[in-house]
C-alpha cells in the first residue's frame, strides 16, 4: 500500500499499464514535454519517449478518431481531453465510430478517454462541466466516475484493459484533494457500485465528487443511520446494488453535480421508480445543478453546484416525510 | 479566361507530386476562344474549370496502352471483373430494391468503379482500408463474396452487418476493411490513425480511405490532413470528386481546387482520372510506395463523375442532362473492356461468367434467413479480448510474386 492523491493513482494507472503493455500509448494535447494541463503525465515523455506519448495538435476529433483506428489494429490507445468539455468536438468520432463500430460491424475498439471534468475552482462555462449523461445516452460506451484514489487507479486499470470505448470522467476537484491507500501494482477495479459507508434509514447515491460532498453531508444527521453508494460506473449502472440500498434504507436521495435534466441521478431515479417503487417510503430526492452553464465567479459557482448544505437540507426533509 | 496547361501525359493522367503539380499549375495559358468553345462541347458544364481541363489529357491515349508497367495481363482482367461485379450487384440491387426487397434506400457508385476497383487492388493484405458508399470494388477485391453483399443490402442475417447496418456500411473486418459511417469523412482519422499505429510498430504497411468532394468542407479532412502531415503518416487519402455532393455542385463545396490541399498540409497531392482504373492503380501503388518509404501520406484526387442520383429516391433533376451524356462516353468499365478486347481477351465470356456468379448470389442471398428479433439488443459490448482485424485479399501480381511487399 502506498498513500496518493486521486491524481497520482490515475499516473500510477497509466504508468503500469505502459510499463506492461507495449500497445498502450497516451496521446493529447500538451501531455508530453509540459506532462498535461494537470501533470498527469509528468515525467512520461522521458520514460516512454515521443511515439508513446504523443502531444497532438490542437483537433479533439482527430485525437479520438485517430485511437479508434489504431485500436482497431491492435493498439490501447488512451486519450486525454484536456478538459472534459472539449469532448464536444470529439463527439461524434466517440459516439457514431466508436460506440457503434462493435454493435455494426463486429469489431472491438479499445480506446480509453480519460475526461478531467467537474466543477468548484471558478473555471467557466468551458472547464467545468459534467458530460458523463451524453455518453449514457450513446449505446457501446462504458463511462466510469471514480470517487477514490483506490477506485481512480483500479477503475483506469479496467478501463484500458476493457475492449470497449471506455470513457473515464476524472474529477478535478479531487485531484489533489482526495488522498488514500493504494495497492501496488496493477489491480482491477470492478465496474459496480460501492458502499461507501453503511447506513440503514437513507440512501444517498452519488458518484465522482458529489460522493465527498454526500459523505460529509451525512456524517452526522441529527444521528441517523445514513448510507451512501458511490456508483464507481455509470455505464455499465449497477442496478442490483441501488436497488438492495433502496430495499434496506427505503428513502433515497440522488445526487450529480452535472445539470439535473437528463442526468445519471435521473436514470438511477427513473430505474428505481420503475424496479424499486415497492420498496420505498418517501419520495425519490434529486439534488444537482440547475440547468444553467457553470457559471464563473465564486458565489454563482456555489449557487449552481450541490453543496454540503443542499445535500443535507434534502436528506433531513426527507427523513422527516 | 484564363485556362491551365496539363503537361503532355503518357502516365495515364497522373501527375507525379506536389511540385510538379504547382509548378505546371502556375503556368497560366489565355485559351483561344474557339478553344473555350470547343471545351465546352467536350466536357461537361460543370467541369469547366482547371480541374477538369487537365483531365482531358488522358482521352487521347489509346485504350490498349497500359497506364502503368506494374500490370499483367491478368491484373487488367482483374480490375474489368471486380468493376464487372460491382455494376452487376449493384443493378441487381436496384432491382431488389424496386421489388421492396431493398429496406431504406440504395446507394450505389454507377460510373465511379475504377476509383475503387483501382486504388483497392494497389494495397497488400496486411494493408488496411476504410471504404466509403461508393466503392463496392474494394469489398469485392479484398475477398467479400456477392452473396454476402446482396444479403447486407437485403438486411440478411448473412448479411456483413448480419442486418444490424443498411447498403454500402460494412466493413469486412477479417478482410482487413472498416466500413464507413454517415458523417463524413470520419474515416479519414481512423485511417490515419491506423497508419498511426503502424509507423509506431515500424511496420511497413499502409492505411487507405476515400471520401468525396464534400468531405472537403468538414472538419474532420483538415484534421486528418494535417496530423498525417505533420506525423508523415503512412497514409493515402482518396477524395472521391464525383461532381456532387447530394445535390451540392463543386462551385458551392470550395473556393480552391481541392487536390490543392495536399500542399498546404505538407504532402504530395495527385489529380487522377479517375474513369480510369489502371490510372487509379497505378497512381495508388506509387502513393503506397511513397507511404511505406517513409516519405509520408499522398492525396489522390480521383475525378469521376456520379452517374446516378444521390440514392435510390434522387432524380438527379439538378444535373444537366448533357453532363451526364458527356461523362457517358467515359465510361470506367467500357474502357477496361475496349483494352482488354483489344489484347484478345474473351471479354463476352467473362461478362458472362460475372452475370452467372451474381444469378447465383442472388438466389443464396434470398434464401438466407432475415436476422433474428432477440438479437437487435446483442452484441453492443464486446467481451474478452479484442479480436484485432484480419488481412484481406490482395489479388494484383505484384503481390503474388512477391516483386513488391
Amino acid at each position: 500500500m502506498a498513500t496518493m492523491t486521486y491524481l497520482q493513482a490515475i499516473s500510477s494507472a497509466l504508468r503500469d499499464e505502459m510499463r506492461a503493455d507495449d500497445r498502450v500509448f497516451v496521446m493529447g494535447e500538451d501531455i508530453g514535454v509540459f506532462g498535461g494541463a494537470f501533470k498527469v503525465t509528468d515525467g512520461f515523455f522521458d520514460e516512454f519517449g515521443p511515439e508513446r506519448v504523443i502531444d497532438t495538435p490542437l483537433a479533439e476529433s482527430a485525437i479520438v478518431g485517430t485511437a479508434i483506428g489504431a485500436a482497431v489494429v491492435g493498439m490501447r490507445p488512451v486519450c486525454e481531453m484536456q478538459f472534459a468539455d472539449f469532448i464536444s468536438c470529439g463527439f461524434d468520432q466517440l459516439v457514431n465510430v466508436a460506440g457503434k463500430m462493435r454493435y455494426r460491424q463486429g469489431l472491438a475498439v479499445p480506446i480509453t478517454v480519460r475526461l478531467p471534468s467537474g466543477g468548484g475552482f471558478s473555471g467557466g462555462p468551458f472547464h467545468s462541466q459534467n458530460p458523463e449523461a451524453w455518453f449514457m445516452h450513446s449505446p457501446g460506451i462504458k463511462v466510469l466516475a471514480p470517487s477514490t484514489a483506490e477506485d481512480a487507479k483500479g477503475l483506469l486499470h479496467a478501463a484500458i484493459r476493457d475492449p470497449n470505448p471506455v470513457c473515464f470522467m476524472e474529477h478535478k476537484h479531487l485531484y489533489r484533494r482526495i488522498k488514500g491507500d493504494v495497492p501496488e501494482g496493477i489491480y482491477e477495479t470492478p465496474m459496480t457500485a460501492r458502499i461507501a459507508r453503511p447506513g440503514s434509514e437513507l440512501v444517498v447515491i452519488a458518484y465522482g465528487a458529489m460522493v465527498h460532498v454526500a459523505l460529509e453531508a451525512t456524517e452526522d444527521l441529527d444521528g441517523a443511520s445514513i448510507e451512501v453508494l458511490d456508483l464507481r460506473s455509470l455505464v455499465p449502472l449497477d442496478a442490483d446494488a441501488i436497488l438492495d440500498s433502496v430495499a434496506r434504507c427505503s428513502k433515497v436521495v440522488i445526487v450529480d453535480e452535472a445539470n439535473a435534466t437528463c442526468a445519471a441521478g435521473a436514470q438511477v431515479a427513473a430505474m428505481i421508480a420503475e424496479r424499486g417503487f415497492e420498496d420505498l417510503d418517501g419520495p425519490v430526492v434529486r439534488v444537482a445543478s440547475p440547468d444553467v452553464p457553470i457559471p464563473f465567479s465564486p458565489p454563482l459557482e456555489q449557487a449552481v453546484l450541490p453543496s454540503v448544505e443542499r445535500v443535507r437540507e434534502a436528506c433531513r426533509e426527507l427523513l422527516a416525510y | 479566361m484564363v485556362g491551365y496547361a496539363a503537361p503532355a501525359s503518357d502516365r495515364g493522367g497522373i501527375i507525379e507530386d506536389s511540385k510538379s503539380l504547382m509548378l505546371w499549375r502556375r503556368v497560366a495559358v489565355e485559351i483561344p476562344r474557339a478553344a473555350r468553345e470547343s471545351v465546352r462541347t467536350e466536357i461537361p458544364p460543370r467541369a469547366l474549370n482547371e480541374g477538369e481541363a487537365r483531365e482531358m489529357a488522358t482521352e487521347t491515349a489509346e485504350p490498349a496502352v497500359a497506364a502503368t508497367p506494374y500490370l499483367e495481363l491478368e491484373d487488367r482482367v482483374w480490375l474489368l471483373r471486380s468493376m464487372l461485379l460491382m455494376r452487376g450487384i449493384e443493378e441487381r440491387a436496384m432491382s431488389l430494391y424496386r421489388q421492396g426487397k431493398v429496406p431504406g434506400s440504395f446507394y450505389d457508385g454507377y460510373g465511379q468503379e475504377a476509383v475503387s476497383a483501382g486504388a483497392a487492388f494497389a494495397m497488400a493484405p496486411e494493408d488496411r482500408l476504410c471504404v466509403l458508399h461508393r466503392d463496392l470494388a474494394a469489398h469485392i477485391i479484398r475477398g467479400v463474396t456477392p452473396a454476402r453483399i446482396l444479403a447486407q443490402y437485403m438486411g440478411r442475417d448473412t448479411g456483413i452487418t448480419r442486418g444490424r447496418d443498411g447498403n454500402v456500411h460494412f466493413g469486412d473486418w477479417r478482410l482487413g476493411c472498416v466500413g464507413m459511417v454517415s458523417m463524413l469523412p470520419d474515416m479519414m482519422l481512423v485511417a490515419t490513425g491506423m497508419a498511426m499505429a503502424f509507423k509506431l510498430r515500424g511496420e511497413r504497411r499502409c492505411a487507405l480511405t476515400w471520401f468525396g468532394d464534400g468531405s472537403t468542407s468538414r472538419g474532420d479532412f483538415h484534421e486528418a490532413m494535417n496530423w498525417a502531415g505533420v506525423q508523415r503518416l503512412p497514409v493515402v487519402f482518396v477524395l472521391e470528386n464525383n461532381q456532387y455532393a447530394y445535390s451540392t455542385p463543386l462551385d458551392k463545396q470550395f473556393a480552391v481546387d481541392p487536390v490543392h490541399h495536399a500542399a498546404a498540409y505538407g504532402f504530395a497531392g495527385v489529380s487522377v482520372d479517375g474513369n480510369d482504373a489502371e490510372a487509379m492503380f497505378e497512381a495508388t501503388r506509387a502513393a503506397r510506395a511513397r507511404a511505406l518509404a517513409g516519405e509520408g501520406p499522398t492525396l489522390i484526387e480521383a475525378v469521376t463523375m456520379r452517374m446516378h442520383g444521390h440514392a435510390a429516391h434522387d432524380d438527379m433533376r439538378y444535373v444537366p442532362k448533357e453532363q451526364v451524356e458527356q461523362w457517358r462516353k467515359r465510361d470506367p468499365v467500357d474502357r477496361q473492356d475496349s483494352r482488354l478486347r483489344e489484347l484478345g481477351v474473351d471479354v463476352d465470356a467473362l461478362r458472362a461468367a460475372v452475370g452467372a456468379e451474381i444469378d447465383a448470389a442472388t438466389e443464396e442471398a434470398l434464401a438466407a434467413p432475415m436476422p433474428d428479433p432477440r438479437n437487435a439488443t446483442a452484441d453492443v459490448f464486446a467481451v474478452g479480448e479484442a479480436e484485432p482485424m484480419g488481412d484481406g485479399q490482395a489479388p494484383w501480381s505484384g503481390f503474388a510474386r512477391g516483386a513488391v511487399s
